[in-house]
């Protein structure tokens, strides 16, 4: 029996209207399982309060503080190294060699897993630095983690600039500093801040990488020398001990209503950026 | 002229301490874990599966099988999936479609792994044990929750490598009377063929590198397995269970299987990135 | 090329938000740095034993006067490790310390645990001898039958190496024997728990204080498992929970004052509440 393109093309089209429908129905499920058995748990309290015997009663604001001290340090610290680390590579050098070199490492570095990162951390920052198990070591770990994305993303954004543009911001007169600054950034932001947004979002789904790194501390910090608990970490913890189901489930909602609201905000931001630079 | 010098001196010490960072981890990591693979031998510790850590073995094989053996089966379910996704957003789709399945793929990019690692083992476990018979906890379970993991990065970067191929060879192979069909796969995959490999790997890139996933549903046994169905522990959980209490030998050992990782990653990079240079050249 | 100027606005504004949110995170650096009497009492090790430290310290610090304590988990050998390695006040051990750390440290009992054989509701075994239990995770005997129990082959499930549960086991049980290495690694005992709650065909073994009624836990040599059998001495299947200290270094005052609490009456009946056996 010969199969004629059209049978060929009904076929297939089928195939894929199947695969993508599955794969919309995995993302709904896994949200719709979690929201279903947390969402219910989070109450005023759940939010507000610190954990209890072991976190099987009382809340996990210590867990969000943390999780906001942690992700946040590291973006602060990794986000503007990175940009200007990224600008000096593709408009302060000369393309060679050099830098092929080092846009390789930054690539091979973002792919790294991120338990190597977390061993290292916990190897030099906790032990050899004597940082012991804190914030800060998580934060210069996760740092270090998402340096080489922030790096390529940024960079990727910077080159798509038009050369024209820089080349009219010269001949309007402009130094090089005005010239990235005012030219090429412009551009670039939206793509630097895609990269910087995924870093969040990486950050605050970390698990391995915190686990011996900022330690799992079940107490509000009160300085970045101390150990805490990160929301990842809470729900693996809570769930793997079997201490409480009802509360793993409730973290985890936390958890994903955070991210959802991260993109959502970042998709709104990006659209206010494209609007304004365009 | 002064301020700009200044501006590229401050620019240069920024760039350097990050690029001394990261080469700082590269190193340290060689240095914390060459000398003990040079120490038992190469031999003993790539292609020995004896993990004794208290007597002093550290062969890593089964390990490496279970990590090989759960991406590639990672890379075949993320890989149809995503590449099936990519064509359909790139394609296939109506505006109404897509605008429901970027998103949707970009939140599954999201979500953390000890979420996907968690429903896993709730979900996924007692069906296959109870259906296709075994512990529950194996190479398919792993490579079925990583495939997942792995589908929005093959993609996202699938679509950009589609999207690159130029509009005349679909409007011409169209102008010859091929089906939508035909076009995709007979044209535009060829066109794109590098980047969509490209794509694949670095898919495998992040399978291999996942952890907490994988601690959860792999079953993290040591005896090397023999079906899909059987238990295996991959490198990235040996560290992950090992490295809290390791000391001496035993930790340099870990790093060891960090140095392991690293050369893994960064040939699966060099192969994506000749395989890319490759499609942007045949595209342009 | 046009200049926006509230992009301009925006990027100075941005400055110095940057600039003040760097400062107010690492601001408390100067306030909690290196005041060794502000730094809480950091307890690292067993899993087992961190529920129990944990509800100990919550008791411990509703007196306002005290230290923060900060209980984490890790492992038993990472307790010790920890200990070594000069990152935590006190190590939690669920095993007796080898001969080679009983040199580098101090063990000090604060309660006796018992470790339950644990298997799915529905298998018909109830009491094994211990003989019985090391040729099961020795791989020697492969199949329920052989136990008297159904037509299945045993599932086994061990903790992962660095657990004090695990070395506990292996003392006690196995001995100089191999564990099989088909046997599934879990690292906690909650996820042993769950395992052999829901597979017929699974035996573990775990904490006897967090067993719970949705597993069975099997007799040994005809002792049934529980704390009072535990403390009479007659079920075999015990093990100290112990906090260690490093030797040679004289522990801060604020750890002192945790564990003489932990030793003392009170903190004692909390651990009993829970189903552990006082120290003796």
């Amino acid at each position: 029996m010969k199969i004629t393109p059209a049978t060929s093309q009904r076929f297939v089209v089928v195939v894929l209207w199947l695969i993508a429908a599955i794969t919309i129905f995995i993302l709904l499920f896994i949200i719709a399982y979690i929201l279903a058995h947390g969402l219910g748990n989070i109450t005023w309290s759940f939010i507000t309060e610190s954990p209890r015997r072991m976190g099987r009663q009382g809340g996990i604001l210590p867990m969000i503080v943390g999780t906001i001290y942690v992700t946040a340090l590291a973006v602060l610290i990794a986000a503007p190294v990175g940009v200007l680390t990224t600008i000096f590579l593709t408009e302060y050098t000369r393309e060679g060699k050099l830098t092929s070199f080092i846009r390789f490492g930054a690539d091979c570095l973002a792919g790294i897993p991120s338990i190597i990162f977390g061993l290292f951390g916990f190897v030099f920052f906790v032990i050899v630095l004597r940082m012991g198990f804190s914030i800060i070591s998580g934060a210069l770990t996760l740092a270090l983690m998402v340096l080489p994305t922030i790096i390529r993303t940024s960079e990727e954004a910077i080159r798509a600039v038009p050369q024209a543009y820089r080349e009219v911001s010269y001949g309007l007169g402009s130094t090089r500093w005005q010239m990235v600054t005012r030219v090429v950034l412009k551009s670039a932001l939206p793509g630097i801040c895609t990269g910087i947004v995924l870093s969040i979002g990486r950050c605050v789904s970390e698990t391995a990488a915190v686990m011996l790194t900022a330690g799992s501390a079940l107490r509000m910090p009160y300085s970045p020398f101390e150990s805490s608990r990160t929301l990842s970490l809470h729900f693996y913890i809570l769930s793997r001990e079997g201490i409480s189901m009802q509360n793993a489930y409730a973290t985890a909602s936390v958890l994903i209503l955070a991210i959802l609201g991260i993109n959502v905000v970042a998709y709104l931001l990006m659209r206010r950026f494209v609007a304004k630079v365009t | 002229m002064k301020k700009d010098r200044l501006i590229h001196a401050a620019l240069t010490v920024i760039a350097l301490s990050a690029i001394s960072g990261l080469a700082l981890i590269t190193i340290f990591v060689f240095k914390e874990g060459l000398p003990i693979i040079l120490r038992i031998g190469v031999k003993n510790f790539f292609f020995s599966g004896q993990w004794y850590p208290r007597e002093g073995k550290f062969g890593i094989l089964s390990m490496i099988v279970g990590s090989l053996a759960v991406t590639a089966g990672a890379i075949i379910i993320g890989g149809v999936f995503g590449l099936g996704c990519a064509v359909v957003l790139t394609q296939f789709a109506p505006r109404r479609l897509v605008v429901v399945l970027k998103p949707a793929i970009e939140l599954l990019a999201g979500i953390p792994s000890v979420v996907y690692g968690f429903i896993g083992v709730v979900v996924l476990v007692p069906i296959i044990r109870q259906y296709l018979g075994g512990p529950g906890l194996s190479i398919l379970t792993a490579s079925i929750v990583l495939g997942i993991m792995i589908l929005p990065t093959v993609t996202s970067i699938s679509v950009d490598v589609i999207r690159s191929v130029p509009r005349s060879y679909r409007e011409g192979s169209i102008a010859l009377g091929a089906t939508g069909w035909q076009t995709t796969y007979m044209v535009i995959l060829k066109a794109a063929r590098s980047g969509i490999v490209a794509a694949f790997i670095l898919g495998m890139g992040r399978a291999i590198g996942e952890t907490m996933a994988v601690i959860m549903v792999a079953g993290n046994a040591l005896e090397m397995p023999h079906s899909i169905l059987d238990p295996v522990r991959t490198l990235t959980s040996n560290i992950a269970l090992e490295m809290g209490y390791a000391a001496g030998d035993h930790r340099q050992a870990l790093f060891a299987t960090g140095v392991t990782l690293f050369v893994m990653i960064m040939v699966l990079n060099t192969i994506a990135l000749t395989m890319s240079r490759r499609s942007a050249g045949k595209g342009g | 090329m046009m200049t926006k100027p509230y992009l301009h606005v925006i990027a100075g504004y941005g400055k110095t938000q940057y600039f003040l949110a760097l400062f107010i995170l690492l601001i408390p650096i100067c306030e909690g740095c290196r005041d060794s009497k502000n730094q809480p009492v950091s307890v690292i090790g067993s899993t087992s034993i961190q529920p129990f430290a944990e509800l100990l310290a919550e008791e411990y610090q509703k007196n306002e006067l005290v230290s923060f304590v900060d209980v984490q988990g890790g492992g038993s050998t990472a307790g010790i490790q920890a200990l070594a390695d000069g990152i935590s006040d006190i190590g939690m051990c669920s095993r007796e310390l080898t001969e080679e750390e009983k040199n580098h440290f101090t063990p000090i009992e604060i309660a006796r645990d018992g470790l339950a054989v644990v298997v799915h509701k529905s298998n018909p075994v109830n009491n094994l001898t211990l003989q019985q239990i090391q040729m099961l995770f020795s791989g020697r005997i492969q199949n329920w039958k052989e136990l008297g129990g159904q037509n299945m082959p045993v599932r086994l499930i061990m903790r992962e190496e660095g657990s004090g549960t695990r070395e506990a086991f292996i003392n006690l049980v196995m001995k100089k024997n191999l564990v099989s290495r088909k046997a599934l690694v879990q690292e906690s005992n909650g996820a042993v728990k769950e395992l052999v709650r829901y597979d017929p065909a699974a035996v573990g073994y775990m904490s006897l204080g967090l067993v719970g009624t949705e597993l069975k836990s099997l007799a040994v040599e005809g002792v049934n498992p529980s704390a009072e059998q535990v403390s009479l001495g007659r079920y075999q299947l015990s093990r100290p929970f112990l906090f260690v200290l490093k030797t040679d270094t004289e522990p801060r005052p604020e750890a002192r004052k945790f564990i003489d609490y932990v030793l003392s009456d009170q903190g004692q009946k909390i651990l009993e509440s829970e189903g552990l056996v006082r120290f003796k």
